[in-house]
């Protein structure tokens, strides 16, 4: 095999080695870091969707499955927004800016990218939900004349967990940009609805020819989805990204399979229809 | 040679009617020299032996090494291996070890990370171990279980380097299998008991010898060299008639259509429950089955702090860490566990593969500590749900 096409197969079956390169505490247990690769040629090589994923490898301790956040158009540097719940992300959550980890990726299908073009696009997501969608929310916003309104709908348990806030607020000042948020518990001073995402539909224009993305719990997506289909948004004009436990990205290992489904290569965004049957199943 | 051709008789699959293959009688002394070949050929040469009360394939030295006179019997749970005079060296049922290990291994070596003073990282691919391995004594279970493992490990871009070099790098001696198990149903999933294809020489075991046809070109050229005669037609039909009573021989079934909406449209049933009262989780099951597949990864640091080694081992849907995602189980149950395996294997399958991830060969059931039995369970889901108010007298 040559050097050029050994360069121009992205890092997927090994790792390769990259640097902290900025790091932001968002929310108690809630970072985000930026990740530079070390090698300038893999640097300029790298390349990713917005809705995959990369697995991030701490050194001695193991890989874990985390969404890109960063904007596509900028892939020498990689943002992950991570919550510090298992063993690899609490030890992430240690790391500085300097510190080495590996990448492995980018993987899986991303966003639907070329069929919500033209489109208004309704973004709902829930808890830390919104960190798949980020990406594609940058893109829209850096192409805003390709795209129609732009709705973002934001859910959290409790109010204290809204990450990025000055984010939410930006992007409410853009043109034809609508930022919802919801909380399920409140809080002083909380802007947003009390309550679940899902009754903030009734207060906002949503309208037939809408694009829809959804990321966030299964039941939030389904009580979503059913409200969606009742305001006329066809099925395939929704999108959702899932979540399952992801070891190798290449769906030889087994554990992201939902029913038939390897959510790492087939997903992790699919087209409602795609995976209704299996959403919100107990057991799968 | 070609006059030797014969026709098989009609309780033989089409696929073989459609391709008749020389046949050609190996005497059983010309077995040894059929693995001597094999070696000067570059072949380690794995083969059934007895070991640990079990038929396990093994580096094997020479046809003495084979499990000459000795047979399996199998039940639910159960697992003897008794011995007596016959000269036959494949008169037993598969035991627990399918040629899984040998393409799939237990446990691999992915890549190496090395870590200088300053933590600067460095990761290095391990190349993939592979030899020339021939394998004698496959089963026509296990020929097809390795075809489905084919279709998962080599698909499209993601082909899995390691088991792609063993795979190629592999010779396959087929036997015919005589003496299925009380545990086998390889008839009812249309996968036994005869090796049908995926191999490069086929034998069928008679008291004096053996029945040889080629499945590949280097099968052919090698048996060309033993210079064989062509086997008497009352040795082929003896052949013949020792499959049909193989065939004869199983009582367990398995529906052989497309189970996955049956399965699905039963997925509250209250079998599921009743299996994992039984159910022990232990994944038994998982281990010896031919086609199961799952895998999970890990790190495994050297002590000094300077390097790692990226490995991956079987997994098994029954453990607690297989549905693991971010502090949450999406099976926290046995009664998830089994009801996901069960129907990955005979559902799922279908839609990923094209067909039933089961090829019959028992195994689980033999080697279920408990003496589950899949055949059984499916036969209860299948039956209609009883009402819950319905109570014995």
């Amino acid at each position: 095999m040559s050097a050029a096409t050994l360069a121009s197969r992205p890092p997927v079956d090994v790792p390769v080695a990259a640097t902290v390169s900025g790091r932001i505490a968002e929310a108690p247990g809630i970072f985000s870091l930026r990740l530079g690769l070390d090698d300038p040629q893999q640097r300029r090589a790298y390349r990713f969707a917005p809705g995959q994923f990369n697995m991030l490898s701490l050194y001695g301790v193991g890989e874990v499955a985390i969404s890109i956040v960063s904007d596509p158009e900028q892939p020498d540097e990689i943002d992950h927004t991570i919550r510090a719940v298992g063993r690899v992300t609490r030890g992430l959550e240690q790391l500085r800016t300097g510190d080495r980890l590996g990448v492995r990726g980018p993987f899986g299908r991303g966003w639907p990218l070329e069929r919500i073009i033209g489109r208004d696009v309704l973004v709902v997501t829930g808890g830390l939900g919104c960190a798949p969608v980020v990406s594609v929310i940058n893109y829209i916003l850096m192409r805003r004349t390709q795209f129609g309104r732009l709705v973002i709908v934001q859910g959290v348990k409790h109010a204290q967990d809204l990450i990025w806030r000055e984010r939410y607020a930006y992007w409410r000042t853009l043109p034809r940009t609508e930022v919802w948020l919801a909380a399920d518990v409140g809080a002083p001073l909380w802007p947003g609805h009390v309550g679940r995402v899902t009754e903030l539909f009734d207060r906002i224009a949503i309208t037939p020819d809408m694009a829809v993305l959804l990321c966030g719990p299964e039941i939030m997506m389904i009580t979503a989805i059913r409200q969606l289909l009742g305001r006329g948004i066809a099925a395939g004009a929704i999108s959702l990204s899932m979540e399952r436990n992801m070891q190798c990205g290449h769906g030889l290992c087994g554990h992201c399979q939902i029913g038939p489904h390897f959510l790492c290569r087939e997903g992790p965004v699919f087209d409602y229809p795609e995976i209704a049957e299996w959403l919100g199943r107990k057991g799968f | 040679m070609k006059s030797t051709a014969k026709k098989r008789p009609a309780a033989a699959s089409k696929r073989r009617a459609q391709a008749p293959v020389a046949a050609l009688f190996l005497p059983r002394a010309g077995l040894g020299t059929l693995l001597e070949a094999l070696r000067a050929r570059g072949f380690e040469v794995i083969g059934p032996s007895v070991h640990d009360g079990a038929v396990v394939y093994r580096p094997i030295e020479s046809a003495d090494a084979l499990p000459t006179g000795w047979h399996a019997e199998q039940a639910p749970g159960r697992y003897t291996l008794q011995r007596d005079a016959s000269p036959r060296q494949f008169a037993w049922a598969n035991g627990p070890q399918a040629l899984k290990p040998l393409f799939f291994a237990p446990r691999e070596s992915l890549w190496r990370t090395t870590r200088d003073a300053n933590g600067r990282l460095a990761f290095e691919a391990v190349a993939p171990r592979a030899r020339p391995v021939a394998v004698i004594g496959a089963r026509g279970c296990d020929l097809a279980a390795l075809r489905l493992q084919d279709a998962h490990f080599l698909k499209g871009d993601d082909i899995d380097a390691h088991y792609a070099a063993r795979r190629a790098s592999t010779f396959i001696v087929a036997v015919d299998c005589s003496h299925p198990a009380d545990t086998c149903f390889c008839v009812s999933t249309g996968d036994g008991p005869t090796a049908d294809a995926g191999f490069d020489i086929a034998l069928a075991e008679l008291d004096d010898g053996f029945i040889a046809r080629a499945g590949s070109e280097r099968g052919g050229e090698l048996l060309a060299t033993l210079q064989l005669k062509p086997a008497a037609t009352a040795q082929v039909r003896a052949a013949a008639t020792q499959a049909d009573h193989a065939r004869a021989q199983q009582t367990r079934t398995l529906p052989s259509r497309d189970l996955r909406e049956a399965l699905f449209a039963r997925l509250d049933h209250p079998q599921w429950d009743d299996v994992a009262s039984r159910c022990l989780a232990c994944g038994n099951c998982v281990a010896v089955c031919p086609t199961c597949f799952c895998s999970r990864e890990g790190e495994d640091a050297e002590l000094a702090g300077d390097q790692s080694t990226h490995v991956r081992e079987w997994d098994s849907c029954f453990t607690s860490l297989h549905g693991y995602i971010h502090g949450m189980q999406t099976r926290p149950d046995v009664r998830a566990r089994y009801r996901q395996w069960l129907t990955h294997k005979l559902g799922g399958w279908h839609e990923q593969y094209g067909r039933s991830g089961c090829v019959g060969c028992g195994r689980c059931i033999a080697w279920c500590p408990v003496g589950i039995d899949l055949t059984a369970e499916v036969a209860a889901l299948m039956k209609p749900e009883p009402k819950p108010e319905a109570k014995p007298e």
